[in-house]
Formats: C-alpha cells, sequence, structure tokens
C-alpha cells in the first residue's frame, strides 16, 4: 500500500509513546544509573564507572548462566520448529476436527507460567506424578531434584509441552492461505509429497516461521517462571539461566550494580538479535512486494 | 483408498476434462492429509494427547483428598470429593486473587488496545519521520526480559505510590502488551483498503467519526485478536505481578507459589487452585476460536 508522508501521525502514535516512556524508559534509565553506581546503602550512591560491567563480563558466573541460556534457545528451536512444522502439516483442514484441535492445541498457551512450572513438578514427581511413577515403575530412576541432566530434560520436554502449539497455529495459518490451485498444479507436474513441501508449502510459510522462529527465540532466552518453580536453578546450577540467575542477584541478594551491569548486557544481546531478525524480516518482505 | 487414487490417477492420463475435476479431488486430499498416508490422524491425536496428560493428572489430583494421593496410586479418584474446591470458593485469600487478576488483566487489555489503535493507524496509512526506528524500538519491548524489569519497576511504583494497585499491574504489563497489540492491529488495518478512507472523508466524515463508526468495525476481528493477545499475555505473566503486589492486588497465581512454600503442600487445592486458573484461558480460546489462525499470524499471513 502507499503510505502518504505526513508528521502529523506523530499525534497518533502519542499516547503508546507516552505509555510505553512510563513503563519501559524510566526503569531502564534507572538499570543504566545502577549500573555506574557504587552504594553503601542510605541512597548514597557514587560514580563506579564500568567496575560493574568488566565484573560480570569477566565472571565465570556470568558466561555458565549466558551458555546455558543461549544452549536452552538453540534446543528449543531445534525441536520446536520442525515438529511444529510435523503437526502442522497434519492438522485437519475442514470439518469439526478443526475447532477441537484449535481449542486444544491452543490450552497450554493460556496457564499462567507458574501453574505451567507445578502440572510439570507434580508430573515429573516419582511419588505422585504420573510421568515420574511411570518411569520408576518401568525401572528407570528419574528424579529432576538431583539429577543434573534429569532436570535439563524436564524442563526442555515442558517448554515443548508449552510452547510447540504456538509454532503449530502459526504453520496452520500459513497452510491454509495456500489456493488450491497450487497443489493442483503441483498435482499435474507429478510432483512428489516431498516436493510440495518444500517448493509450495514451505515458501508460503516462510513469513510466519520467521515470526515463529523471533518470537520461540527471545521467549526461550528470557524464561524465567517456568523452570524456576520446578527445579529453582538446580540441581547446582543446572538450569540457572540468565533471568533466573539476575533476579536471584537483584532480589535475592541486592547487588544492585552487578544486577544492573547484567541487565544492560542481557538486553544488548537481546536488541542486537532482535536486531538481525528484524531486518531480515522487514527485507523478506520489501523483496516479496 | 490406495486403489482408488492409482484408478483416478490412471483415468486422469486418458481424458483431460476429467482430469481437472479429479484434480481437485487429489488436491484436495493431499492438503487434507498428505498424499499417502490414512494415519494423517494420527499425528495430531498423538499431539494432543502429550498436551492433556499432564493437565489430566492435575485434574484428577484436584479430585483426590491429600491422604489419597500421596498413599496410593490411582488413575483417578477413588472417592472423588470437592473438598479442594470449597476450600478456594470459601477461603477469600484464595477466590479475591482471582477477582484481582480478573481486575488488572482486564484494566491491561482496555489500556493496551485502547492507545494501540490509533498509533496501529499512523503506522498503517502514514509515513513519518522515524516511523521505522519507532516501530523496531517498540518491538524492543516486546523482546525486553521482565526480569531486567522488575526492580526498576518496584522502585518507579513505590515512588508513585502505586504499589500493590491493580492499576501497576496493568500499567506494567503495558510494556509488552502495548508494542503486541500494535504489530497485530497494524497488520490487520493493512489489509482494509485505502480509498475506505479516502471516501469517506471526501463523505464528510471526520477523522474520530470515520474511525470509530466505520474503521473500527471493519477490523473488529483484529481488535479481538489483539484483545485477546493482550489478555493471554497478561493472564499468564507472574514475575511483575508478584513483584508489584503485596496483599491488596495480589493475583491468583502468586497465591499459588505461597501456598506451595508456606503450608505445608496441601496438594489438593494446589490442584484444584491450578485447574480453575485454566478455565479463564479455555473459555476465552473458545470464543476466538475461528480467529486463532489468523491471530497468530499476526494478521499477515
Amino acid at each position: 500500500m502507499e503510505k502518504t508522508y505526513n508528521n502529523k501521525a506523530w499525534f497518533l502514535v502519542l499516547p503508546v509513546l507516552v505509555l510505553v516512556a512510563f513503563s519501559a524508559v524510566i526503569p531502564l534509565m534507572t538499570v543504566v544509573n545502577y549500573s555506574v553506581q557504587d552504594t553503601f546503602g542510605n541512597n548514597v550512591f557514587f560514580w563506579a564507572g564500568t567496575e560493574w560491567f568488566e565484573q560480570v563480563l569477566t565472571s565465570s558466573r556470568f558466561h555458565g548462566a549466558l551458555i546455558r541460556s543461549l544452549s536452552f534457545s538453540l534446543v528449543i528451536l531445534a525441536i520446536q520448529i520442525p515438529l511444529g512444522i510435523f503437526v502442522a502439516l497434519n492438522m485437519p483442514r475442514k470439518g469439526i476436527g478443526v475447532p477441537i484441535c484449535l481449542v486444544l492445541m491452543a490450552l497450554p498457551l493460556l496457564i499462567p507460567w507458574n501453574v505451567v512450572g507445578t502440572i510439570w513438578q507434580v508430573f515429573g514427581r516419582g511419588d505422585i506424578g504420573l510421568l515420574g511413577y511411570t518411569l520408576r515403575t518401568l525401572g528407570i530412576s528419574y528424579n529432576y531434584a538431583t539429577d543434573p541432566w534429569h532436570a535439563w530434560i524436564t524442563v526442555v520436554v515442558m517448554d515443548v509441552w508449552h510452547w510447540t502449539s504456538l509454532v503449530v497455529l502459526l504453520c496452520y495459518a500459513g497452510l491454509v492461505s495456500i489456493p488450491d490451485a497450487y497443489y493442483q498444479a503441483a498435482k499435474i507436474d507429478g510432483a512428489s509429497r516431498w516436493s510440495v513441501f518444500r517448493y509450495i508449502q514451505l515458501p508460503k510459510m516462510n513469513r510466519v516461521l520467521l515470526i515463529a522462529v523471533l518470537l520461540r527465540f527471545m521467549d526461550s532466552f528470557m524464561i524465567y517462571t517456568e523452570p524456576f518453580v520446578v527445579t529453582g536453578g538446580g540441581p547446582g546450577s543446572a538450569t540457572n539461566f540468565l533471568s533466573i540467575d539476575l533476579v536471584k542477584m537483584a532480589i535475592g541478594q541486592f547487588d544492585l550494580g552487578p544486577a544492573a551491569a547484567m541487565s544492560i548486557v542481557y538486553f544488548l544481546i537481546i536488541l542486537a538479535l532482535s536486531w538481525v531478525f528484524y531486518t531480515v524480516m522487514t527485507n523478506y518482505d520489501t523483496a516479496n512486494r | 483408498m490406495a486403489t482408488t487414487t492409482t484408478t483416478m490417477l490412471r483415468e486422469t492420463a486418458s481424458s483431460h476434462h476429467e482430469a481437472l475435476g479429479q484434480s481437485e479431488a487429489v488436491a484436495r486430499k493431499m492438503r487434507r492429509r498428505g498424499r499417502e498416508s490414512r494415519f494423517w490422524w494420527l499425528v495430531p491425536t498423538l499431539y494432543i494427547v502429550f498436551l492433556m496428560l499432564p493437565i489430566y493428572w492435575l485434574v484428577n489430583m484436584s479430585f483426590k483428598t491429600n491422604t489419597e494421593i500421596l498413599g496410593s496410586f490411582s488413575l483417578w479418584p477413588q472417592n472423588p470429593t470437592l473438598r479442594n474446591y470449597m476450600v478456594i470458593f470459601t477461603d477469600p485469600a484464595w477466590y479475591s486473587g482471582y477477582i484481582n487478576s480478573i481486575i488488572y488483566v482486564t484494566l491491561n487489555t482496555i489500556i493496551s488496545v485502547g492507545v494501540a489503535l490509533p498509533a496501529a493507524y499512523a503506522f498503517s496509512r502514514y509515513k513519518f519521520l522515524g516511523d521505522k526506528h519507532l516501530f523496531f524500538w517498540l518491538l524492543t519491548n516486546r523482546m525486553a526480559p521482565p526480569a531486567v524489569f522488575a526492580l526498576p519497576f518496584l522502585q518507579l511504583y513505590s515512588s508513585f505510590g502505586l504499589i500493590d494497585t491493580h492499576i501497576a499491574v496493568a500499567l506494567a504489563h503495558c510494556l509488552f502488551n502495548v508494542p503486541l497489540a500494535v504489530w497485530i492491529l497494524e497488520g490487520f488495518m493493512s489489509g482494509v483498503p485505502k480509498e475506505i478512507d479516502e471516501t469517506a472523508y471526501i463523505d464528510g466524515y471526520s477523522f474520530p467519526r470515520f474511525f470509530v463508526k466505520i474503521f473500527m468495525p471493519l477490523i473488529a476481528s483484529g481488535i479481538g485478536v489483539a484483545a485477546f493477545f493482550c489478555f493471554m499475555f497478561s493472564w499468564v505473566e507472574l514475575l511483575l505481578a508478584r513483584t508489584l503486589t503485596t496483599t491488596e492486588a495480589k493475583p491468583i497465581a502468586a497465591t499459588m507459589t505461597r501456598t506451595v512454600s508456606a503450608s505445608g503442600l496441601d496438594w489438593g487445592v494446589l490442584a484444584a487452585a491450578g485447574v480453575l486458573t485454566i478455565i479463564p484461558g479455555a473459555l476465552v480460546i473458545y470464543f476466538v476460536r475461528n480467529y486463532i489462525a489468523k491471530g497468530f499470524a499476526l494478521g499477515r499471513v
């Protein structure tokens, strides 16, 4: 659509600007403030320069949390995107099955995050949970509270359970927008199932897949509540992801300086990655217009 | 089925006229279930079973007594009891949590969609100085981890005397809901041809009147989807909601965590409270089920 150039449009954006400035810019400035100052309490602050940033960037605790968060996001993307596409390809397209599938699949998305944590905490317990009990009966020793690998698997399976439906619904939305004519053409050309997927369905899902990757990466990179409820970051620090570590530092230990510096680094990483995704997305849009 | 398809294929080769009709049928079949698999339904079914098992287990537990939960292992309640639900519905500390959650979620949805509407219109219709940067900046707020903002929010809102009020949580959730609402609405608005705006202006409509009387009904489904998403993300968020409230505006989800840690793990009541937090979401999904697919694609498929 051809857009007109009109700077009066700023007035329409103004309410959003004021609101987001209040709920984002002021808090962010507070964080910046803390990150360069030190305090001995009583609200007396003095300039600390880049001390906190150096401390955070060189600490092995931060490196550990960063690596854990990054690998978690990568594992999540590697499982959820293919699984989501696969389920979406096999969804019914008309009839009574459609609303049933949609409603049931969307259900985990609407459960408060700490309840998701509680559900899996209970589900995986060896004494009262279905999963834990079944595994124990089968002779597999499974305990997410003591074994780091079991804790990781539990958190990953929980996230797959929680968020794969988002990918499914996005891909499904892309698939239903493909006109019948495309399939007929493929049929006349004698295309195989694979080429139909590769040359018709996948290109049509490109846009929604980008949205899916973007949302899933961001949300898994800042995951907090669910693993916090299930494992509390443990055993040891096996599931101590960036935001769990951050909250422990800021609210638990009240180390404002390092926590603020870590927040800024964390936010800059997310900002850089979102910029890459956003650029790819908008370039893709303009190339296909 | 397989033999019919093969016959159909042979016939397709023989007659061009028939081919069109039959390839349509084949295409429909392929689209619906993939070409050769007649077990296409197995995948969604297995996936849904995987999704439902943990939820079923929670529901199952909510109808058991604590002795039954801890004492014996059974796939369904042996002596179904409503005691756990009675505890929640008779104790104000529990049910006020629901009321608090619903109040701030509703407030947040109204505020977010209200301010996002004009902004989304501006982004979908006009070019203006810094529009692209502004849009990206808004999106970055959707990406901002709440963990970063928890502490500054606490200090900001205490200096305004807003701690432990519903409006504080509603405003804090605007951080990620406003950008999302702008994004979704912009997608839907771009689908409305610009000629409609121009015709309305020629007919003498003022901007506010045009926007409310003509434009908003046209994107009603978009507004519904945006409201659904604001409801969803505000309902499921806990970190900020818990940080900003102490007693008066405490959300139900936070009431649950307190009980887990404090009162000696009343599993039955915990499960019942969990089941009750799922119900509002389930109701909302049921009402918007026909728009979900489009909404998840943010109106831009």
